[in-house]
């Protein structure tokens, strides 16, 4: 498993991290190892195997479509690093 | 302007709201327009922790969908996540549903526009649940440089209903959406109000041109931002005429450029390329381990099934046959929703003159709720009410008029139909009553008696008028039987 | 004093003891070891004595109280707390503060318990160590020059230097077990399911599990009985009845157990020998309180860590896309001190500023294993792997009512012998992950020490809503062993 410098880059944008505190290449060195360790799982032969997304044995939880209060607003934005009095503030959305 | 023949392909994808009460995953309100971020809760604002729990009644809603759209209703659906950031989005992912939607593979027939006695079926590919993003609103008028974020709408559930690119013309694209619309509407789906954004539509749509035989597939355009119907078609039939010449000036085809993202700018009427990301699109789905899996149980299935009862167009037939109104009748009152739908068929049932039912509904009812801004449902003279007036109408206590006087004092006042008629002095005049008012008035206009006599039955007419003055209550009918009783007698 | 919180009850009962005091000594206890050990990222002296005193008062009127009044209880700083921070020991969320208690957290304020304060751990839990926390290092009490283990490490040693009885950790890959065995205390990993995660920030959704650690097992047991139940609020809590852990620990009687003894894992690369002797030893005790033994082996042991470092990080890298800076969270400034004003940049360097390198690692790697292109290879992979690996589970306990092995495969390790190679530290969860994968109770109990005088601990699995079965076997060890009742000496190195 080889991840280039660039391959790297193009991951952290995806999961937006600046990572340019990081020296890339020890990163992808890294990334690599750990790659190469989990990609044993090759070995396995699970062409027949149903995928388990979910350790429970139960589906179908739901709840009546009841309206339950909702926060105050003050509480609402109390965390926002920028907001007016009704509204979250980020830098600009266009278009 | 084209030199070479073209079929127009276009599919479309429609978001419903669906019409809960509170959101898809959590208990806040769905309600449109309260103030910012006052409908919001630690799982709408994606705060660490907080976990989300299906909204049973967005599950039967989109089954309902699926049953009107005669779609499958595959045995298991689950949710996965879609992942990207935007400040809309506080969780970095929409919870969505990704290759197991709850409906699949299914059609809707519509009449083609070109031509009325043609149906053309257009097939329904998957129609799955969705999270909606909240708000974002960019105010550059004012100068500022950042961005507002109102979470109100996160978490509002959406049904995203996608078709097969079958659709060839603007217009057959109209006629889709609007018979979608009324069905949503009309079993209770959605309210489908595009101004409130409960019903939204994008368009994929391209061109197969033949070029003596071959045939040249332009690059499929997403266009996005359609707020009307009307909008619908002034953009596809820019887009036609657009890719058509972009073909031909510039040669662009579907293996030169894929697929692009416009817009449609609605004051300038036209469409135009959306700003294209950095990165192509890389959302990462994968199951939710928040949630389960859903199986439909046979008791939901039933439930869905049993709210499914007939579609606008049946109910049309319906009321043609069962009431015998006529058709323009029968369409005016299916066309004004399903509560108003509900609301005659109560008072047809209970005053058993359907004819007369569709008149009062028509005129005073739907004339009264327009006037005040309101929903049937909302309307202050119920169904069993408007019935008993008809009934009394009937029956032959009250002239049509003075049933109107009675309706608009009960609608003024707020009262019930009794005290209404006692306001009004509304009450049985018993017959010698009507006798001696009558015998009185014979007396009182011997040229009326003479007219009579001499074969002029209608002279009689100003009898009633003077009546009615003596005696409101007087049944206009009662008096002209008894004077020509009268006078003959003489 | 400290030590039991079923003797602080029943000292309270007989009048002998007040919460107060209670308080007051967890309180002195705190001051004493926060300098050394730095266990706690947040603690409320004060909220504490006058919840203390209330309690106090309502028992003088005669009041009932909860089942864990007067109680010291830490709780790990992944839990949301509406009257403290809550941090994850990230930057991310140094000021963070919920508007909501976690669920966990209402059950131990409807039982009286006092919530001293937050415990330090791995950033967003990830980590054997408690190394990546942004709030420093967390000391093992038996060794201040070694980690407590990790992520729950300030949750283990709190427990290990005395300060409360009772403390509240959570367990993606092992997280309560391995700090309960490096600290040479009592942990346990509940069902999944089993334990409501309402409010318990989320790190890998399938994986997590809240549970309690405390020197003995019936310290867990009591604990265990107040946390656990259905919530209507978790999608993936279970909804069936809970089975009484502490009444359990009641019975030291194992005959007719069958307890499966997973001898290969004693055979596996890396694994100390006092670690080994450990195990042997405890299968020993075990026959004697009336057990047979039965080896056994879970065929896909080794493919457990690899599916894990699949599964979990891919989840991660979803579940920590919401620390964004937007809505709540560290936002970064540019270099002059000003609001960024370009959105993407705001991101990536929020973000990058907020998480420490394991946390970045994580989400790098788990956005891989899901992107377009990889996920078949790993992610889709991984879960067929689990479920080969759960089918193991559900074979041995057809045949065992319970598995014993090894926590870990050494001792708490050194400061920094790990922090920079992933894959070594991730082997730390060699024994720990397949109860995650599988969704099974687990429990880590203290069973002997190593040449450095260092606790060693032995695991056992249940099967699944099984944990008061797990609480029994435990309990029973530990009336005939007196592991458990081992104190770290005053702060020292052992080196």
């Amino acid at each position: 498993m080889a991840l280039s410098t660039d391959d790297v880059k193009k991951l952290a944008l995806l999961a937006r991290l600046d990572i340019s505190d990081l020296p890339v290449d020890h990163l992808a060195g890294q990334l690599e190892s750990i790659l190469d360790f989990v990609h044993q799982l090759s070995e396995l032969d699970t062409e027949d195997v149903e995928p388990m997304t979910t350790a429970l044995d139960v589906d179908n939880r739901w709840r009546r479509d009841e309206v339950l209060p909702s926060l105050d607003r003050q509480d609402v934005l109390a965390n926002a690093p920028a907001a007016d009095d009704e509204c979250f503030r980020v830098p600009p959305v266009l278009g | 302007m084209s030199q070479y023949p073209f079929t127009t392909v276009i599919g479309l994808e429609v978001h419903v709201q669906l019409k809960t009460a509170s959101k898809l995953f959590c208990g806040c309100s769905t309600e449109f327009g309260a103030p910012p971020n006052t409908h919001v809760c630690p799982l709408c604002l994606g705060l660490p922790g907080a976990l989300p729990v299906i909204n049973e009644k967005a599950l039967e809603l989109s089954a309902l969908a699926g049953l009107a759209l005669h779609c499958d209703l595959p045995p298991v659906t689950k949710w996965d996540r879609k992942q990207y950031f935007y400040p809309d989005l506080p969780k970095g992912y929409q919870t969505s549903q990704f290759d197991m939607p709850i409906c699949a593979d299914g059609f809707l027939e519509i009449e083609d526009p070109a031509d009325a006695n043609q149906t053309v079926r257009i097939g329904i590919i998957r129609a799955h649940l969705e999270e909606d993003a909240g708000k974002s609103m960019h105010d550059e008028v004012a100068g500022r440089a950042d961005s507002r974020i109102d979470l109100n709408r996160c978490g509002t559930p959406l049904l995203e209903i996608v078709s097969e690119p079958d659709l060839r013309t603007a217009e057959q694209c109209v006629a889709f959406l609007t018979k979608l619309r009324e069905m949503m509407v009309h079993l209770g789906v959605s309210d489908c109000e595009m101004q409130e954004g409960s019903l939204r539509v994008d368009a994929n749509v391209n061109l197969h041109i033949d070029r003596n035989g071959e045939v040249i597939a332009t690059p499929i355009v997403e266009i996005k931002n359609m707020n009307s119907f009307r909008n619908v078609a002034a953009a596809l039939a820019y887009e036609v005429d657009r890719q058509y010449e972009e073909w031909e000036t510039k040669g662009h085809t579907i293996k030169t450029h894929g697929k692009r993202t416009f817009g449609w700018d609605d004051g300038k009427q036209v469409t135009y390329p959306q700003r294209e990301k950095e990165e192509s699109a890389d959302y990462r789905y994968f199951p939710c381990p928040d949630l389960l899996p859903v199986r439909l149980t046979e008791a939901q299935r039933e439930k869905v099934r049993s709210m499914f009862t007939e579609l606008p167009q049946q109910a049309r037939e319906r009321l043609q046959s069962q009431y015998d109104v006529t058709a323009y009748d029968a369409d005016v009152i299916v066309s004004a929703g399903p509560e108003m739908l509900a609301y005659y068929d109560s008072v047809a049932t209970a005053c058993g003159d359907g004819k007369r039912a569709s008149s009062w509904v028509q005129q005073d009812v739907m004339r009264s709720i327009k006037e005040q801004g309101i929903s049937v449902d909302q309307f202050a003279i119920s169904a069993d009410q408007l019935a008993a007036l008809i009934q009394c109408i009937i029956a032959g206590e009250l002239a049509n008029n003075r049933a109107r006087d009675v309706f608009e004092h009960m609608l003024d006042k707020g009262v019930a139909m009794d005290q209404a008629m006692k306001d009004l002095g509304i009450e049985q005049v018993d017959d010698s009553e009507i006798e001696s008012l009558v015998a009185d008035l014979l007396s009182k206009n011997p040229r009326v008696v003479d007219d009579v006599k001499g074969g002029n039955a209608k002279a009689v007419g100003a009898l009633i008028g003077q009546a009615r003055k003596a005696n409101p209550n007087a049944n206009p009918q009662q008096v002209r039987e008894l004077a020509l009783k009268m006078i003959e007698q003489m | 004093m400290l030590d039991s919180a079923h003797e602080l009850l029943s000292l309270q009962e007989q009048g002998q003891l007040t919460a107060t005091e209670i308080a007051q000594q967890a309180i002195a206890a705190i001051e004493a070891s926060q300098p050394i050990h730095n266990a706690y990222t947040h603690v409320d002296a004060e909220a504490v004595l006058a919840q203390a005193q209330q309690i106090d008062q309502r028992r003088a009127a005669g009041e009932a109280l909860g089942a864990l009044a007067g109680v010291p209880v830490a709780v790990k700083d992944v839990l949301c707390t509406k009257d403290m921070p809550t941090t994850c020991s990230s930057r991310m969320l140094e000021n963070f503060r919920p508007p909501y208690d976690a669920t966990v957290v209402e059950k131990l304020r409807q039982a009286d318990a006092l919530i001293v304060g937050k415990t330090n751990m791995d950033e967003f839990a990830m980590g054997a160590s408690t190394e990546t926390s942004y709030f420093g290092l967390t000391k093992n009490p038996w060794d201040i020059e070694r980690t407590p283990g990790g992520s729950s490490g300030g949750a283990a040693a709190c427990v290990a230097a005395g300060t409360v009885p009772l403390s509240l950790g959570t367990d993606t890959g092992g997280s309560i077990r391995q700090p309960a065995a490096f600290c040479g205390i009592t942990g346990l990993k509940p069902t999944y399911g089993r334990v409501s995660r309402y409010g318990l920030v989320a790190f890998a959704s399938s994986l997590d599990q809240v549970g309690p650690l405390a020197w003995s097992a019936k310290d867990c047991a009591l604990l265990q009985d107040v946390i656990a139940g259905f919530e209507p609020r978790d999608s993936t809590s279970l909804d069936v009845p809970t089975e009484a852990c502490f009444a359990a620990t009641q019975s030291a009687d194992l005959r007719g157990m069958r307890v499966g003894l997973l001898r290969q894992s004693l055979d596996s690369e890396g694994v100390d020998a006092a670690a080994v002797q450990a195990v042997l030893d405890a299968a020993k005790v075990f026959t004697d309180l009336g057990a047979e033994i039965i080896d056994i082996d879970l065929p896909h042991r080794k493919y457990w860590v690899p599916t894990y470092y699949v599964i979990a990080p891919s989840e991660a890298s979803s579940n920590l896309s919401r620390f964004d800076g937007a809505h709540y969270g560290h936002r970064a400034k540019d270099d002059n001190g000003n609001e960024i004003n370009d959105l993407v940049s705001m991101y990536c360097k929020s973000r990058g500023e907020g998480f420490g390198d394991e946390v970045k690692r994580r989400i790098m790697l788990g956005t891989y294993a899901l992107s377009e292109g990889y996920a078949d290879e790993y992610y889709n992979k991984a879960l067929k792997v689990r479920r080969l690996i759960r089918g193991d589970y559900d074979a041995a306990f057809n045949d065992v009512d319970l598995l014993l092995g090894p926590t870990t495969p050494t001792s708490a390790f050194k400061f920094g012998e790990k922090v920079d190679d992933p894959v070594q530290m991730y082997l730390c969860d060699l024994f720990t992950v397949g109860a995650n994968l599988a969704g099974v109770p687990a429990m880590s109990l203290p069973a002997g020490f190593d040449q450095l005088n260092l606790p060693l601990g032995i695991h056992l699995h249940a099967p699944a809503l099984q944990e008061a079965r797990l609480c029994q076997a435990a309990a029973a060890f530990q009336t005939v062993t007196d592991f458990h009742r081992q104190r770290p000496s005053e702060p020292s190195s052992k080196s």
